[in-house]
């Protein structure tokens, strides 16, 4: 936590220190900060009952913990993975890096961006409390679909309004982003030469506006049919329980995107600076984003094929979705064909990258065949889905934000961290990675069902396979906790440029950057083309 | 200090925002343990508001006494306007959310449980009696829900209650003027017609939601109709309550003499704020009251 002030003692007459400086900081870095270490500590507070879950489903019958406890920690594990970790870890990097990467003091709101942060401890100390009430946390699943949920005990308005809450901090942090970087941008950074990572975090801040808000219609109608009587989601009172999904998946898969697009920012960052060669088709990379930021409008009823819908629904529902893999399979081969042909180095950043590419690539492809409408009733609440969308967020974004974590953070603490713990924390996590979600296709495709505890006999070998391997994924995580540790206290001296292919403004700060990152703007010509 | 040298201006560190997040967590665990049937619910609910308030003031305060300062240079003033613009735009998906549940059921559901459409047996197995039409007086089961007589047709108060708005829209409009061409008198008066205006529109609409519960039986309760009126006009309601109070605002700001013709970002704010109530009014009057 130290990083951002012990090198700059000529502010610490200005603002408070300890807790204090902590909980009303204006300060991108310091609430960069804030929100990371808040991150980290949801991704192992959702990874634990992910273990729980693993450990229940390391063989079959009922050993461990009771089904509704069961259910209770896949739908904690999602919520708090979803909104604890992915999204604060990406806005805990806007802050960090996007004033320094477009050449500016801060974020163009400050107080706000205070605000954003400290809703979410608050948030989530809503949401984790429901474990102790009567009645146990919500079990029916993250997307919340009525009417199993309004079977929620005492838990359900702390669920309602835990997820007002953490919605608030999304729009509260886009608005921010959206903001800083139309109206801070230094001179001469025009929009084309932004690097990608600020391009695609805009795209996703247009998305978080435009969906979180739907989010919050949708629960707060939940929350008046359960406690006010009214009828949005009864039949009998000529509302519709289909409606809710409807709703929901609109903010759901627009969802799915604000996850992994500011990743691909990320990988355009990293594979160019280790491949050192500029990054392939930059003005395709920023097209294919906002195409599949677009796409991600219409596609939603995907999530339901299976619920009843007119034919023409389904069948425009899955054209739209197979037509994702375009911008897709652009930005994929963009990468590649940044490698081609050039003199690539393997420091960790690169390693995480280059397994995002290939794994995110393979969940990318079970997306595609769940896509396909016929296809999908057969996958459709099974394993394969389980095992798709965590390849598109375990070994999608988390990977992202772990090479992410490797490549900037010599630039945050002044200090390189320890290469070879990395390749451990990396190797471990890659292969085992695999062997928790590989063989979750084959249980999916042999027909069995998620969000259960116990199952038939003949998926014995593949559950044991996969809980050994998130056993040891979840072990290996506790290596990044110590390289992190260790990079904050000390280390080898990192240049300001830290690596040899690095460029952007941000590697023109000194290692660690001044509290305010550029108090007077750089000068223009210091500001390279985005493609970079 | 360091800042002062800067090209930019970066506000010292707040207690504010932090303070707003414990105001709100207050009202959320209050709301929840009312509704839950706790007995601390509606004490927190109190304490939580009343803390909320109070961050209210110290924030906004703190905004203004800078501002009138003289400290927000053009690029202030322009993240800030970015900032409210797309706030509005959030609270446009927000009613999004009730419309589109609106055009869902009035489009897919109704007919759907009246037994059009192929593949959906409910109408044959469930409510075989039940005949689809909107506005639906009568939910398929009255289990849990309960008919009603009438609706509110549009072109009584609804109809006026659109002039209201409409007019109040123009006053804002004109007050604005007045500030532009540095007429206090026409800024005060357009501002206090606006204000006058919204507080009447808020006062007939609780009249027809009286007149709603008690004359027409059209309640909360009252199937899907009851549902998506209530809930649309509710939450319209809500927000031109707080555009009035925000409205009120300027109004004392400008009674003291805030704002000049050329900075004047808090008055600009509250009058999008207040023309974007006044469209999801004419989305409301059209697809709610009117077809």
């Amino acid at each position: 936590m130290s990083e951002a002030a012990t090198h700059h003692d000529d502010h610490h007459g200005h603002h408070p220190s300890g807790i204090k400086r902590w909980l009303t900081t204006t300060n991108h870095k310091d609430i960069g900060t804030l929100y990371l270490i808040f991150a980290l500590v949801m991704f192992f507070i959702g990874g634990a009952m992910a273990m729980i879950i693993r450990l229940e489903l390391f063989q079959p019958g009922l050993q461990f913990v009771e089904p509704q406890f069961f259910n209770s920690m896949t739908t904690m594990h999602a919520l708090v993975m979803i909104f604890g970790a992915v999204m604060p870890a990406w806005t805990g990097f806007a802050n960090w890096m996007i004033p320094m990467m477009i050449g500016a003091p801060d974020m163009a709101l400050p107080r706000l961006n205070n605000w954003s942060f400290w809703i979410l401890p608050f948030a989530f100390t809503l949401l984790l409390s429901t474990l102790f009430m009567p009645g146990g946390s919500p079990a029916g699943g993250w997307t919340m679909y009525p009417p199993l949920v309004l079977q929620t005990g005492d838990a359900f308005p702390f669920l309602i309004f835990a997820v007002h809450f953490m919605g608030a901090s999304s729009i509260a942090g886009a608005i921010n982003v959206i903001v800083t970087v139309f109206n801070m941008r230094a001179p001469g950074m025009t929009l084309m030469k932004l690097p990608l990572f600020v391009w695609t975090w805009i795209i996703t801040a247009f998305l978080l506006i435009a969906s979180i808000p739907v989010l919050a219609g949708a629960v707060t109608m939940l929350l008046t049919d359960k406690f006010f009587g009214t009828a949005f989601f009864s039949a009998a009172g000529g509302g519709d329980p289909v409606m809710f999904q409807h709703i929901f998946w609109f903010f759901g898969h627009p969802e799915v995107y604000i996850l992994i697009l500011p990743a691909f920012g990320i990988i355009s960052a990293i594979v160019p600076t280790f491949a050192r060669k500029p990054l392939f088709g930059y003005s395709s990379m920023v097209y294919a984003s906002a195409a599949i930021a677009f796409l991600s409008f219409i596609v939603w009823a995907h999530h339901m094929f299976t619920v009843g819908m007119p034919l023409a629904g389904e069948l425009f529902f899955m054209y739209t979705t197979v037509l994702i893999a375009v911008p897709t399979g652009v930005k994929v081969f963009n990468w590649v064909a940044t490698m081609w042909q050039s003199s690539m180095t393997f420091e960790v950043p690169m390693l995480f990258s280059l397994a995002f590419i290939v794994l995110f690539t393979i969940g990318g492809f079970s997306g595609l065949m769940l896509g396909v409408t016929p296809v999908d009733f057969q996958y459709h609440d099974t394993y394969f889905v389980v095992a798709h969308f965590h390849y598109v967020l375990v070994t999608g974004a988390v990977f992202s934000l772990m090479a992410a974590t490797y490549f900037w953070l010599p630039k945050w603490t002044g200090h390189m961290y320890d290469e070879t713990l990395g390749k451990w924390h990396f190797w471990l996590s890659t292969i085992s990675v695999n062997v928790l979600f590989f063989p979750q296709h084959f249980l999916g495709l042999a027909g069995m069902p998620r969000r259960i505890p116990d199952y038939a006999v003949q998926f014995t070998d593949f559950n044991t396979m996969s809980s050994i391997g998130g056993f040891v994924f979840g072990i290996s995580q506790i290596l990044f906790v110590i390289v992190i540790v260790k990079c904050v206290k000390g280390g080898a001296k990192a240049s300001d440029q830290v690596w040899e292919g690095a460029h952007g403004l941000e590697w023109t700060l000194p290692s660690p950057p001044p509290y305010h990152s550029f108090s007077v703007p750089p000068e223009p010509s210091t500001i390279e083309g985005g493609m970079r | 200090m360091a800042e002062a040298q800067s090209d930019y201006y970066v506000p010292e560190s707040s207690q504010w925002p932090f303070t707003a997040s414990l105001s709100i967590f207050l009202m959320f665990v209050g709301g929840a343990l009312t509704l839950n049937g706790g007995g601390m619910g509606p004490t927190v609910l109190a304490i939580g508001a009343l803390v909320f308030v109070f961050m209210l003031f110290g924030w906004f305060g703190n905004v203004i006494s800078e501002s009138e300062g003289g400290i927000y240079n053009d690029q202030v003033d322009v993240s800030f306007r970015m900032g409210m613009a797309w706030f509005i735009f959030s609270e446009v998906m927000f009613f999004a959310a009730f419309f589109g549940a609106l055009y869902y059921v009035r489009m897919y559901a109704v007919p759907w449980l009246g037994g059009e459409g192929s593949g959906a047996a409910t109408n044959q197995f469930l409510w075989p009696d039940f005949v689809a039409a909107w506005p639906l007086l009568q939910p398929p089961s009255t289990y849990g829900f309960s008919d009603f007589q009438e609706t509110i047709g549009a072109w009584g108060v609804p109809f006026w209650n659109t002039l209201i708005l409409l007019t109040s829209g123009a006053t804002v409009t004109w007050a604005h003027w007045g500030l532009k061409k540095g007429s206090r008198q026409q800024l005060v008066l357009g501002l206090a017609a606006t204000v006058a205006l919204g507080a009447l529109f808020v006062y007939f609409q609780a009249e027809e939601y009286g007149h709603a519960y008690h004359e027409l039986g059209l309640t909360l309760n009252s199937g899907i109709y009851g549902a998506t009126f209530f809930l649309l006009t509710g939450f319209h309601g809500f927000h031109v309550t707080m555009g009035t109070i925000m409205l009120a605002v300027i109004l004392a700001r400008s009674i003291k003499g805030h704002f000049t013709a050329r900075h004047h970002f808090g008055f600009e704010a509250v009058a999008w704020y207040w023309h974007f109530v006044d469209v999801v009014w004419i989305g409301l009057f059209i697809f709610v009251y009117w077809i």
